[in-house]
């Protein structure tokens, strides 16, 4: 329970930071606070959107997601079930790949670092450690046993 | 499990008073940077150059940050340009200062590249404005962006800030704009060829070549 808990904060926060991104993107408030870092050069440059949607919006829906996962995961129906946390560790595992190549062009293409991608590729990449862990503690279900016929005597 | 949701709630909240504070917090860019000065100084300096003082070409260019041709030409033409004709010896590059009125942000971005200009950093400022011009078409207030720039550009961000508050090269920048306007500059990117206007159709890298190998031939 620990670690869909862990997520749920996790996500939640995300969901925040990618929320800000993705307001600024549709010019809700000023410049990015992003202290000396490249933030404006990322979120301008032309990495910022992927497929015409800015890449703050898949933050956006992708955190929901994760959140809302983890939410139901600790409903009791869902608590002894592996399904939530392989569910879990699938959307993760898109989230980690998907900021990890956000976090490649800042370093080697657009060569400028914003500080709240950074932050969020690392709650994703936390989010990614806490499904995997989970999903090793979290014991698979029984087997059903099938009824022996029964034989007349 | 009821401890848990009020922290996650508690989270949410704080989570939602930082995005909303940082969203509020809007600083303008500063007026003394971004508005015409009331009064116009000529202090003597003349733009900034590219090239050896000896070449037999000067190139004068007019051009405004904000203006689209201009980050084209940048962008397209003048690494070419730079290579061929700057690098070679054969052209002088002069850069003066033509904002255009109705662009927002033009006159605010040419007192970035200035402000740069006075850490030995003018040609790094105007390649990152002109390179990454998406902050042209957004119409967002661009302070930030410009110092990510600065930044960039390898400036000391303490003495651009500080600069850019006192709007120091604000009348520099007019003067030159003014100089335009005498010069019969009318749009953005003009070019004189040792003094005499640039009317061609098309302001390309070859034909920049072939007039200044025809002027530097003249010289000889």
């Amino acid at each position: 329970m620990r670690h869909r808990q862990a997520i749920a904060a996790l996500a939640l926060v995300g969901w925040f930071l990618a929320l800000y991104l993705w307001l600024y993107q549709l010019g809700v408030g000023g410049p990015l606070k992003c202290g000396t870092g490249g933030c404006e050069i990322v979120q301008t440059s032309r990495w910022a959107a992927f497929l015409g949607i800015p890449v703050a919006f898949y933050g956006v829906v992708g955190y929901a997601a994760i959140l809302t996962a983890a939410l139901v995961a600790l409903q009791p129906a869902w608590l002894g079930r592996r399904s939530p946390i392989l569910l879990l560790a699938a959307l993760a595992t898109g989230g980690v790949l998907f900021t990890g190549w956000l976090t490649y062009l800042e370093l080697f293409v657009i060569h400028a670092i914003c500080r709240w991608c950074v932050t969020s590729a690392v709650i994703m990449a936390a989010i990614w450690i806490v499904a995997l862990h989970a999903l090793r503690t979290t014991p698979h279900a029984p087997l059903s046993r099938t009824p022996a016929p029964r034989t007349d005597p | 499990m009821n401890r848990f949701y009020v922290m996650l709630g508690a989270l949410a909240v704080a989570c939602g008073a930082l995005v909303f504070y940082l969203l509020r917090a809007n600083p303008s860019a500063p007026q003394a940077a971004t508005e015409v000065p009331v009064t116009v100084v000529d202090d003597g300096f003349r733009g900034y150059t590219l090239g050896s003082d000896t070449a037999r070409v000067e190139v004068t260019e007019y051009s405004d940050f904000e203006c689209p041709f201009c980050a084209s030409f940048a962008a397209v033409q003048m690494p070419t340009i730079k290579e061929q004709l700057i690098a070679t010896g054969k052209v002088r590059w002069r850069f003066r200062d033509f904002p255009i009125p109705g662009h927002l942000y033009g006159r605010y971005a040419a007192h970035a590249a200035h402000c740069a200009g006075e850490q030995g950093k003018f040609w790094e400022m105007h390649d990152q404005l002109f390179y990454n011009h998406g902050w042209a078409q957004t119409g967002k207030n661009p302070t930030g962006l410009f110092r990510d720039f600065a930044k960039a550009a390898g400036v000391d961000l303490t003495r651009y800030d500080a600069c850019m508050d006192s709007g120091r090269y604000a009348s520099r920048i007019e003067f030159s704009r003014q100089e335009g306007l005498q010069r019969m500059v009318d749009g953005t990117p003009t070019f004189y060829f040792n003094g005499v206007k640039f009317t061609g159709p098309r302001a390309t890298s070859d034909v920049f070549k072939a007039i200044a190998d025809s002027l530097g031939a003249r010289r000889k």
